[in-house]
């Protein structure tokens, strides 16, 4: 329970020392996850049924044991995740499993193998971190607090060296803070990649009254979960860093600018901002240092667009978030017209964790033009997703053959899509490119805010080209001319291709149309939404000359150029399709060949996708 | 359909005398009314002192924000990258057809309000589908989300 103000430096050190006392267990603490994934797949009741064990073999009072919900574990395909802080993890935890687990590991420090990652190939258990190639290849600096922290209380934070950085900040002059993020060479994780040293040295140097200090919460990009993971399992994290850049750049009023779609996060920052406040670490007079901040969330409306820099200013103002011409620089003239400081979650995140350690500990890890680790959010055709963590430099292979365990059902990898609808696709054939902001761009992709979908063989290049545009044509705010009319242009050309009704010079016409649009949009948005089809066409172009000149799809995927067939030798008979199939379209008798009603077919591709004996053929 | 006027009064004296209130307030709005009244949007305009137009504007331009009722409870499904790559189109037609509405629509009975959004961000349940924001479905088997659609009344 909060209750008290802290009044200096000394007090934040002792109370946190009382906490850590208090904490003191002589059983290890469970860790449940309450990451969204984990929920939908019954976390809840696993945590409902530690604590009913725990009271009714009467342990709460004898003894001190505890469990807790986190944030996002991380491997969202294998939840829920139930975890100690002792290298020991649990995968697919069900209610049922909890006695056991409190008999053999809390009471006595046994590991029950049969409740870790069970490897594929080898066919081995494991139940530690590093023992399972999904963690073991990753680097915690930002989500170790999202597996060990209960994001609803402060003092669990605090517990855990939290706002150390800010006690020791207000012992810096603001000037040599700046330095030390230059020094780290941190850059901002929401896309860019501009130097957050460099920013907030422009928005300081302005001479103006009044500063602020923004969050870029809107985390838009369609298969991206870590700046929602990031506010909804380690707030308090994101808070410490703003407050930090707000002593630094010397700004008293700080706005939240959290996705609608993310009810979770907001919930979650709006408790962490209350308490942080209660606790005297934000509002008049911080830890009696005479500096005060304050922090507003505000909720986006579900525009895609406000995840622009410009956009998302005149949202927070409480207008149409329409972005205006990048010459006027947000470090000068951003909210209200006033010089502002716009980071990402995870780059605030990164903050308190450059002042604790020092620039040069930063630079450590990651490579040496993009030090530090990026957090992605692996999706789509890989066997293991969820959140990852890994040192900027990790090539693409390593993550999604190492931390993504491959490709599902023993597919080929195809290609990896980075950077949401801005970024592009990048083949196989380059996957042991370094992951970092110059490589990415560098291959015509982008490091985005780190989205990372895996595709394999049965993904049509053109179709998700086709996916982006029209994400972006619907979510383009209409200010510009380029972005308004070109995007719908665009998809009306490979909707055409996709189709069946593409004609020889389409692609050549795509490819002029990406660069006026490259040249003539307003914002990023527009600018950037060539990327996924200009790299599509580089890479992919043969599956486009496919579509247009022999009216097929390789990839099986577009509609009308597809038939699909089950093949009579291959089929077992296992009737698994003919149940999944929408349509009921699928006939035939128990371990006997099926067939398919073409007639009735709409290609939705459920039975290839459920077929165990890859019996379903696509032409 | 009458509006009751002290419930609007109610949500923006929650909120600061400012045009910076404006998008909050009209998110509440939709939360409350199931959508934004014309009747609130008028009030908000003397009470911030900001045209009508503008919060027009406002109304119209977010996706969170709807001038028609909205059902009593919305399904939302995720055509974000994930999703679309395992097959969310094919499980919108489904539901869709089970439902008996197009995406966007809402069912005569208001039961139900059908929409398509673009991430959720809960890639790993790829193609997932969200009930009133805040039940998440795995919707790799279309069948057991239609089952569970059924719960919700």
């Amino acid at each position: 329970m909060v209750n008290r103000k802290l009044q200096s430096v000394a007090a934040l050190e002792s109370y946190r020392a009382k906490i850590a006392e208090s904490q003191k267990n002589e059983y290890p603490v469970i860790y449940v996850c309450g990451g969204t994934p984990c929920l939908a797949k019954g976390s809840s009741a696993v945590a409902e049924a530690f604590k009913k064990e725990i009271e009714s073999q009467g342990l709460a009072c004898k003894i001190e044991l505890r469990h807790k919900v986190t944030g996002c574990q991380g491997f969202c395909s294998k939840g829920p995740v139930v975890s100690f802080g002792n290298d020991i993890v649990y995968l697919e935890v069900k209610p049922e499993h909890v006695p056991e687990i409190i008999e053999k590991t809390v009471k006595n420090g046994q590991v029950i193998e049969s409740l870790g990652y069970k490897d594929p190939q080898t066919k081995k258990r494991s139940a530690s971190f590093q023992g399972i190639p999904f963690y073991a290849h990753q680097k915690g600096m930002i989500l170790k607090g999202l597996r060990e922290i209960d994001p609803f209380e402060i003092d669990d934070y605090i517990a855990r060296g939290g706002y150390a950085s800010l006690a020791k900040a207000f012992s810096i002059d603001p000037d040599k803070i700046i330095d030390m993020i230059t020094e780290s060479g941190l850059r901002g994780r929401g896309g860019g990649g501009f130097p957050a040293g460099t920013k907030w040295r422009s928005c300081r140097a302005i001479d103006s009254e009044v500063r602020y200090v923004l969050c870029n919460g809107d985390e838009g990009d369609p298969g991206a979960f870590m700046d929602r993971s990031i506010m909804e399992g380690n707030p308090h994290a994101v808070i410490e860093g703003m407050i930090v850049g707000a002593w630094a750049v010397g700004a008293h009023h700080g706005y939240a600018y959290i996705r609608d779609e993310y009810p979770l996060a907001v919930k979650v920052m709006k408790k962490a901002v209350e308490d942080a406040t209660a606790m005297g670490l934000l509002g008049k007079n911080i830890l009696g240092t005479g500096f005060d901040f304050d922090i507003k969330i505000t909720r986006g409306g579900g525009a895609f667009v406000c995840g622009e820099s410009s956009a998302l200013m005149r949202s927070i103002e409480g207008k149409v978030g329409e972005p205006r011409a990048k010459y006027i620089r947000s470090v000068e003239k951003g909210l209200y017209d006033l010089p502002t400081v716009l980071n990402n979650v995870e780059t605030w995140a990164n903050v308190p964790l450059i002042i604790n350690n020092g620039p040069q500990w930063y630079r450590e890890t990651g490579t040496e033009g993009s030090p530090g680790t990026k957090v992605f959010s692996l999706a789509g055709k890989a066997v293991n997703t969820g959140l990852v963590e890994v040192p900027m430099g990790t090539t693409i292979r390593e993550l999604v053959e190492k931390v993504g365990g491959g490709i599902r059902s023993g597919r080929m990898f195809k290609a990896v899509q980075t950077g949401g609808p801005s970024g592009g696709c990048i083949p196989e054939s380059l996957a042991d490119l370094p992951i970092d902001f110059d490589s990415l761009s560098k291959a015509g992709s982008m490091m985005g805010s780190g989205g990372i979908i895996v595709m394999d063989e049965a993904t049509c290049m053109v179709d998700v080209a086709k996916y982006f545009i029209s994400f972006l044509a619907e979510e383009s705010c209409g200010k510009c001319t380029p972005c308004r009319d070109g995007l719908p242009r665009m998809k009306q050309i490979l909707t055409d291709i996709t189709e069946g009704r593409g004609k020889e010079g389409d692609i050549e016409l795509l490819e002029e149309l990406c660069d006026v649009l490259s040249y003539g949009a307003l914002c990023g948005l527009g600018s950037s939404a060539p990327n996924p089809v200009l790299s599509t066409i580089k890479y992919f172009r043969e599956e486009y000359e496919a579509h247009i000149r022999d009216r097929r799809c390789p990839a099986g995927v577009c509609r009308n150029l597809v038939t699909f067939h089950i093949d009579a030798d291959a089929c077992t008979g296992c009737t698994l399709c003919a149940k999944q199939c929408p349509q009921a379209c699928i006939t035939g008798e128990r371990k006997k060949a099926h067939v398919i009603d073409q007639s009735r077919c709409i290609k939705c591709g459920v039975c290839r996708d459920v077929c165990k004996f890859d019996a379903v053929r696509v032409e | 359909m009458g509006i009751d006027i002290r419930k609007i009064d109610e949500i923006i004296e929650r909120y600061d005398k400012s045009e910076e209130s404006l998008l909050a307030i009209l998110q509440d709005f939709q939360h409350t009314f199931r959508y934004v009244p014309e009747e609130g949007m008028k009030r908000v305009s003397e009470v911030l002192g900001v045209p009508e137009s503008k919060i027009y504007g406002v109304g119209t331009f977010y996706k969170a924000l709807s001038l028609k009722p909205v059902g009593r409870h919305t399904c939302k499904v995720c055509t974000g990258t994930a999703c679309h790559l395992k097959g969310a189109h094919t499980l919108t037609d489904i539901i869709g057809k089970e439902l008996g509405v197009e995406p966007g629509g809402t069912t005569k009975d208001g039961r139900f309000t059908l929409q398509t959004v673009n991430c959720v961000g809960a890639c790993a349940l790829a193609p997932v589908v969200m009930v009133d924001d805040e039940d998440y479905y795995e919707g790799s088997s279309p069948q057991d989300v239609l089952k569970n659609l059924r719960k919700y009344k």
